[in-house]
């Protein structure tokens, strides 16, 4: 039976605001489907977001939803799970929200390890506004704001979210949606800081200018240039030109909000 | 708890103001000269099952505050000049989403780092204005320990009675001025709590008016589930452009603070016969202000004396009966000149207003402001 999507969507808010093409909706189903398969409850779920294209998914799913600042979701998140530990806290962001404007408040989230689960939609480029440069745009690429190529580097947010201390740190991609849903419900399972690098694309902005094809084009490079890391892990080889994707770290590591709760028993009157 | 006496500094007093008010959730960053205030509850708050959490920067401590505020928590930040530019993004967040929360700022000397370790009132116009587009300010200036503790519950209460953020103006003097004061009994003060929806959750609109000007508030799992958006939304909490849903909302916002001035609103007029000078003044300069007056009273000169506890919203039709009277007012301030530009506005011309200003890190003394009483009497 095709899997019953509607039962977390909040009716009469489709359309979505995305670009035909754009892989965001593919991502927040992969989503959808790894909260079914952890059976979250939808009164005690709340989906935080901040600014730009992925930032608006949490007004389409019908749960407690938080659309805040640009690059500050997680900050909003840290107080809502601080203030309720026993809900479940999933933060949705872009490249750019998560790793410029939000960049201190995703190494220190890491770093705090408190339990939840941050799924970034990484499609290299700023969207909403048209396609400026982000902080995951290759070098040489092009951009509104790069008119002439990257003069800079792009962050790597698996390799950043190890160095900063998250306890779960995973890369799927847009293409590969079984393998993104197990890696997004590993996550939510997770009891620590779960980092999920969510590579999708965006035509419109980013493949255009770039003249990396279609929309299924630019879904399809994905098949043929990226490499399971336990594959890697056999046959270091294999990953020559390719982007790693799997489970990166799954470490049980004291969680914040554990901690916390310990000084308060050991404390309170 | 039975009421109790004790020898506190303003920011241990705020901490504790915020304790009586029911307060469970602190987030902040430390910055002198109010870090006293986050100690404090770090200490306290897990004593009593709350939470505090030091972030790690003012802009997600201000963002903790929210999230916690919507799950249903009584928050707080606190923080001074440099810090509470920061606080200034998520603020307007919180005055458009209409989430209570409490920020405290005691005011040090800037712009910029300026003095951290000195007095300065000079952020009177930012708690009004600092946030980007139009919003409803509450800004309250307490001038002493007694008056810290009472106005942070004042604050909290505030904020959830109307869902919006308050400020508690105080400065490095009153903060960390140690003074006798007295922590009330339980129950002496009215401790209020958002209004929360009676209506089943699928008739929930978290910005139905019906009822009233203050939507009732839904907590973050509490069955009621709701978008919550900085962008402006139409009464089912979605985000709308639509020009007449847009304007309603944010005249709605406006009108939260001025439909409710007299819950609002706090200041003390200490009028003398006969008195052709009146002073505004409030915080510590507040202080002064009294001292000269009695100085001043002594040698046989009666000045009128409004002290603002409330500094936002303004309250001119005050300072307007006041011009009514007075040939002069003064308006001692430790910054360059900025709530004397209120003050200039509510008396509409009809008196003279001339202001005392300092802003070398020191406090404004009473001799300072005697001198200007004589110079003008």
């Amino acid at each position: 039976m095709a899997f019953d999507y509607d039962q977390y969507m909040r009716p009469g808010k489709l359309p979505h605001i995305w670009c035909p093409g754009c892989a965001h909706g593919i991502v927040m189903k992969s989503i959808i489907r790894a909260i079914d398969r952890e059976q979250l409850d939808k009164d005690n779920t709340v989906i935080v977001s901040g600014i730009g294209c992925a930032s608006r998914m949490p007004g389409y799913v019908d749960f407690n939803t938080l659309h805040t600042t640009h690059g500050r979701a997680l900050g909003f998140a840290t107080g809502v799970k601080m203030a309720k530990p026993s809900m479940d806290v999933i933060v949705v962001s872009g490249d750019g929200d998560a790793l410029a404007i939000g960049g201190n408040h995703f190494i220190h989230s890491c770093r705090r390890n408190i339990n939840i689960t941050l799924i970034v939609f990484n499609n290299n480029i700023y969207g909403m506004t048209g396609g400026q440069f982000s902080p995951t745009t290759p070098h040489g690429r092009l951009a509104s704001t790069t008119p002439y190529g990257n003069p800079d580097y792009a962050f790597d947010v698996v390799d950043l979210a190890m160095g900063a201390g998250a306890s779960y740190v995973a890369r799927g991609t847009a293409y590969h949606t079984v393998p993104l849903t197990r890696l997004i419900a590993d996550g939510i399972a997770h009891r620590g800081f779960s980092v999920i690098d969510a590579l999708c694309t965006c035509p419109t902005t980013y493949g255009r200018r770039n003249k990396l094809g279609s929309a299924t084009d630019m879904l399809l490079w994905f098949k043929g240039n990226t490499v399971g890391k336990k594959i890697v892990d056999k046959k270091p080889e294999k990953a020559e030109g390719k982007i790693i994707t799997g489970v990166f770290r799954q470490d049980e590591k004291p969680e914040y909000c554990d901690e916390y709760a310990k000084i308060i028993e050991k404390v309170s009157d | 708890m039975s009421e109790k006496m004790v020898f506190y500094q303003g920011n241990e007093a705020c901490a504790e103001g915020a304790l009586y008010a029911g307060c469970n959730f602190f987030a902040g960053y430390p910055i002198t000269p109010s870090t006293e205030v986050a100690e404090f509850l770090a200490r306290r708050l897990p004593k009593q099952g709350g939470a505090f959490i030091q972030m790690e920067d003012e802009i997600a401590a201000m963002a903790a505050v929210i999230g916690a505020s919507l799950t249903g928590a009584k928050s707080i930040t606190a923080t001074s000049g440099p810090g509470m530019s920061l606080k200034l993004e998520n603020l307007g967040f919180a005055c458009i989403t209409e989430v209570p929360c409490v920020i405290v700022n005691v005011m040090r000397g800037g712009p910029s780092t300026g003095l951290p370790t000195g007095p300065s009132q000079s952020d009177v116009m930012q708690a009004r204005w600092g946030t980007h587009g139009d919003h409803p300010a509450i800004a309250l200036a307490p001038d002493s320990v007694q008056e810290i503790f009472t106005e942070t519950v004042r604050a909290f209460n505030l904020a959830e009675r109307l869902r919006t953020p308050v400020i508690l103006l105080t400065d490095e003097i009153i903060g960390h001025m140690r003074e006798k004061f007295t922590i009330p009994g339980e129950g002496e003060i009215e401790i209020w709590d958002r209004p929360r929806p009676t209506v089943p959750p699928e008739e929930y609109k978290p910005y139905d008016t019906s009822e009233g000007i203050i939507p009732p508030m839904a907590d973050f799992g509490s069955g009621y589930r709701f978008h919550v958006t900085g962008l402006n939304h139409d009464e089912t909490g979605f985000p709308t452009n639509i020009p007449s849903l847009v304007e309603p909302e944010e005249r709605r916002l406006m009108a939260k603070v001025t439909e409710n001035l007299d819950i609002i609103e706090k200041y003390e007029y200490m009028e003398k016969k006969g008195s052709k000078v009146g002073i505004v003044s409030f915080g510590s300069s507040a202080r002064s202000t009294r001292s000269a007056i009695a100085m001043a009273g002594e040698s046989g000169t009666s000045v009128d004396f409004l002290r603002l506890v409330t500094l936002w919203p303004f309250p001119s039709h005050v300072v307007n009966e006041m011009a009514d009277k007075l040939d002069l007012i003064i308006v001692p301030e430790m910054n360059l000149g900025q709530m004397i530009e209120e003050v200039e506005r509510s008396a509409g011309g009809k008196t003279e207003v001339i202001g005392v200003n300092r802003v070398d890190g020191e406090p404004i003394t009473p001799d300072q402001i005697l001198e200007k009483i004589r110079e003008v009497s």
